[in-house]
């Protein structure tokens, strides 16, 4: 479904059929949407080979990757969302205050309409199935624009997609810039976008036209605070688990990856020489078999650019060589890269990893506040206070203690940007919310009114209402009686 | 803001550096900050009860009544509650983690997004003004007020006593009009929300944009009454009375803008309409106290047009008639407005109720869902498939069934509206939400740490992660073990 890259497609007739199929009804059914998820798990189940070929062919992802950050993620997510839609759809009852008495209240979520679902090329099954899990949960029609940077992928989305699901309700438009800016000049009731945040820019002005509500999922650079580690086991697991939030996902390619470490100026060699052993475990015999590739040439120059600085290049401490051929570049530590310069002041987006020495580690709430939000922050500490002082003194959109990464598996904590790294939420119920509009419903009887609600005006009912909403029924019997003034 | 000189991009600039400055001391951030101001703003409404009322009168001529009720008595109940709930709001909310996280825990933390901008409008400038106040320092942001020009009384009297009661660093007033305004959204806010029309509502999402500011747009529509035949017609018209020429003389996002009911009952119901406006208004409405003015001669000449429009004369049943020098127009109805009519194409915002008639009451969810999403729709009925066919068809910021406005004043119920009237909402806590960041915390151990996450990748590894993905403890097991 929809125009490949080049051609001048014309939407028209496809998103006049998903408004059509939306108005009859059909995707508010909870039969519908049930049998959508379900359309979906069986979708990961049978075409997984594919996938997993799509992404060795697009950015030489191993199958681990594919499997633990987007294939299986999806796959839970579809089960957690399956377990749950009963709840989800359900009318939530509200208490009302005694002015209102007597009547009922309720919020009821419905779908908002045709949703436009943007999805980048670092993750493109994950970014672009995940949100569709919850539009479709939500009783919306769909239209999907994979990244054209993962162009297998986006093709295999086309196609497993029409194949699976209602292809009336949603539907993959495959293309590049021109595609994308085409799409956004149509009304949508909902635009959701992963990206850059200068993309994002232009979804939001577009976005404004309609007066469409949008989520922006961007980036940042994502600091990993590490502090001293008591504990041998524990601090093993803090270096492993820091290379796999950074290394071993999509080469850094990823939103949430760890951009750089913070770490006190004693604790600097310790850490350089652990971190260096556990790049040689991890990836020391095969890299090329255990690391993705830069997705383009153009990234490829990017990162390249980054360590083309003299200075910058003199602080590398492990790594740093590029194979331009295969777009593989090595996992490459830097130590204290001067702060100005780009590999500090842009998001990295790859496999470069600079460390940054502070005398304590307490002035990381400083460094991270002085630059723009975050879409994570990580910390590896057992310091109770360190904890609460970086969770009540630095914003970001999430934050995460002793680990990396896992929270984009979490169903039950919203995964956003705040500030720089985007607006809006999703994952769990939080997917199912993006997507709706909470109706408030208000029900009354006929039965009686306080007749002191209508004009003519006069003292008396203003007395009344006073009474009244004070709660104070003494007050209202005595001037009904006359008795007080 | 000291009127004499102009609030330029350099004032803008300067503003801005001491609100940033005073939000990164943390000092908003504190229990004690948010409870002094909302305790102050709360003075602000109880200590100077006549002064608000003359500013509202000055500015719309509305009704002391309503004055009371509509703005006075809701900011105070918004802010007491603010005051009571403010701790329980604050408090992280712990939430479960599932098998995948395992061993982990988690909680969502609310914290402000800093600096705020609020822009609201001149029909009920108290309230519109101060209520989203009380949500942005409760959430412990800092704040920008904009109020109306189109209501300087209240205006200026929001300036005088919130530099007066309010922590200054913190929480300012710039009064203006479109320049001013556009100074404003000119700079970088971390939220803003905005009260107003869909016009403007355009100009301040796209301004956001360059920010990339998360916005609240309150803004209207067309919120259409549909009236059944089986209701009881004298409560009915008195409750539809009150929310529309009640409130604000018709001048209210959320008034009755058109009803929609049967030929057949049409009559009846402009009877009983016309019974309850001579005891709630009198003879001469013209002279009632009770009424609101029209805010001023644009909106008047705008509702004139809509009343003189060749495609409704004659259509005129009851009232319309004017008043240039005072402002006034009579409670106004007209039956049987023709779809394409300007009273039909435009939020009326003014005392003119537009009635339109079917055959068959069915047929009204048709008229109302092939125009944009209003912020408001009522039913008058006591038929139960109308009522679920009303609540699951029509989509709106919110729908009353037989009442009108109510669901205004309900802290428990979000306040916004969806599609061209608006997205996001407030009230109550949800105003604490809308003017918070809500930020996911997730704690893990340290205990242990498969080493099927990491390289180097084996299919063993690979089975074991489908396994803790599935959720299934067997296979788990088999995994580890090397079972198929």
């Amino acid at each position: 479904m929809g125009g490949e890259a080049g051609d001048d497609p014309n939407f028209e007739k496809d998103l006049e059929e998903l408004r059509e199929t939306f108005n009859s009804g059909k995707t508010r059914d909870a039969s519908w949407r049930r049998s959508q998820l379900k359309a979906m798990q069986l979708l990961l189940k049978e075409t997984e080979d594919e996938i997993f070929h799509a992404l060795k062919q697009d950015l030489g992802k191993p199958r681990c990757e594919a499997y633990r950050d987007e294939i299986g993620t999806v796959t839970k997510s579809v089960q957690y969302a399956l377990g749950n839609l009963k709840y989800w759809m359900s009318a939530k009852k509200v208490n009302l205050p005694l002015i209102a008495f007597p009547a009922t209240a309720e919020l009821i979520p419905e779908p908002l309409g045709l949703v436009y679902i943007i999805s980048s090329w670092n993750f493109p099954f994950g970014l672009s199935l995940e949100p569709i899990i919850g539009a479709i949960a939500a009783g919306n029609v769909v239209v999907l624009k994979p990244s054209e940077l993962a162009p297998t992928c986006s093709a295999v989305l086309a196609s497993v997609i029409d194949k699976y699901l209602d292809n009336k309700a949603i539907k993959v438009f495959q293309g590049g810039v021109s595609v994308g800016q085409q799409l956004l000049q149509h009304k949508w009731d909902k635009i959701f976008f992963t990206g850059s945040a200068q993309v994002g820019r232009l979804v939001m002005a577009a976005a404004a036209n309609h007066l469409t509500p949008v989520t922006l999922e961007l980036g940042g650079k994502c600091p990993a605070v590490v502090d001293s580690i008591s504990g041998s086991w524990d601090r093993e697991s803090t270096f492993k688990r820091i290379l796999g939030g950074k290394f071993a996902s999509c080469a850094g390619q990823v939103c949430i990856g760890v951009d750089y470490i913070l770490v006190e100026k004693r604790y600097l060699s310790t850490l350089v020489s652990r971190l260096q052993i556990w790049i040689r475990k991890m990836f020391g015999d095969n890299p090329k078999e255990c690391l993705a590739r830069i997705i383009n040439k153009h990234h490829f120059i990017r990162l390249k650019n980054l360590l083309s600085d003299p200075l910058v290049k003199a602080s590398i401490r492990h790594g740093g060589s590029l194979d331009e051929a295969n777009l593989f570049i090595e996992p490459t530590i830097l130590v204290d890269p001067p702060l100005h310069s780009a590999i500090m002041t842009e998001e990295i987006f790859g496999p470069l990893l600079p460390i940054i020495t502070l005398d304590k580690i307490e002035d990381s709430v400083k460094f991270i506040n002085s630059r723009p939000k975050p879409l994570t922050i990580y910390a590896f500490t057992n310091n109770e206070k360190l904890k609460k002082m970086l969770i009540a003194g630095t914003s970001s959109g999430g934050i995460t203690f002793n680990d990396t990464l896992v929270q984009h598996a979490a169903d039950t904590i919203p995964f956003g940007g705040v500030g720089g790294s985007g607006f809006g939420r999703y994952h769990g119920k939080f997917s199912f919310d993006t997507f709706s509009h909470e109706k408030a419903i208000l029900r009354r009887g006929f039965l009686t009114d306080f007749w002191f609600r209508f004009p003519p005006w006069d003292d008396k009912k203003l007395q009344l209402f006073r009474d009244a909403y004070r709660y104070d029924y003494i007050g209202i019997a005595l001037t009904f009686l006359g008795l007080k003034k | 803001m000291d009127n004499d000189s102009k609030f330029d991009g350099e004032s803008a600039r300067v503003m801005m550096k001491e609100l940033r400055e005073t939000y990164s001391t943390g000092k908003t951030k504190s229990y004690e900050w948010r409870i002094c101001q909302l305790n102050n703003l709360l003075k602000i409404a109880e200590f100077h009860e006549p002064e608000i009322l003359q500013a509202l009168h000055s500015d719309i001529s509305k009704p002391e009544f309503e004055s009371f009720v509509h703005e006075i008595w809701l900011i105070k109940t918004s802010c007491k509650l603010a005051i009571k709930e403010l701790k329980r709001w604050m408090k992280p909310e712990k939430v479960g983690t599932t098998l995948v996280t395992f061993p982990s825990s988690a909680e969502i933390v609310a914290e402000p997004f800093g600096v705020v901008l609020i822009i609201s409008a001149w029909n009920y400038p108290f309230l519109l003004s101060l209520d989203p106040v009380i949500g942005a320092i409760a959430a412990g942001n800092t704040v920008v007020l904009k109020p109306s020009e189109v209501s300087p009384a209240t205006s200026s009297l929001l300036a005088k006593y919130i530099g007066e009661y309010m922590d200054s660093s913190a929480v300012k007033v710039v009064e203006g009009a479109i320049p001013e305004t556009s100074v404003l959204l000119e700079q970088k806010w971390d939220k803003i929300l905005y009260t107003g029309n869909s016009k403007v509502g355009r100009i301040v999402l796209a301004a956001a944009a360059k920010h990339l500011t998360p916005v609240v747009l309150e803004l209207g529509g067309k919120s259409p009454i549909i009236v059944d035949s089986d209701i009881d017609l004298k409560i009915a018209a008195r409750r539809i009375i009150s929310g529309k020429w009640g409130c604000n003389n018709g001048q209210a996002c959320i008034s009755p803008d058109y009803i929609i009911t049967t030929k057949d009952f049409a009559p009846k119901l402009v009877d009983s309409l016309k019974l309850q406006l001579l005891k709630f208004y009198g003879e001469e409405p013209l002279k009632s106290d009770d009424l609101s003015r029209v805010v001023n001669s644009n909106h008047f000449n705008r509702l004139i047009k809509l009343l003189d429009d060749d495609k409704v004369s004659g259509k005129i049943v009851h009232g319309g008639q004017r008043d240039i020098v005072n402002l006034k127009i009579a409670p106004a109805i007209l039956l049987d407005v023709p779809e394409d009519s300007l009273i039909m194409n435009e939020e009326i915002f003014g005392p003119l109720l537009a009635i339109v008639t079917v055959d068959r009451l069915e047929e009204s969810f048709n008229i109302i869902n092939s125009r944009p999403k209003p912020l408001a729709a009522y039913l008058f009925t006591n038929n139960k498939k109308l009522k679920e066919k009303f609540v699951g068809d029509v989509s709106a910021g919110g729908l009353l069934i037989n009442d009108t406005t109510l669901h205004l004043t309900v802290p428990t119920l979000p306040f916004g509206g969806v599609g061209e009237s608006g997205m996001g909402g407030y009230h109550g806590k949800f105003s604490f939400d809308t003017f918070s960041h809500k930020k996911a915390v997730m704690y893990r151990s340290y205990l242990g740490d498969a080493s099927e996450r990491y390289p180097p990748y084996t299919t063993r590894k690979l089975r074991f992660l489908k396994a803790v993905m599935n959720g299934s403890f067997l296979d788990i097991f088999r995994a580890i073990l090397g079972w198929p």
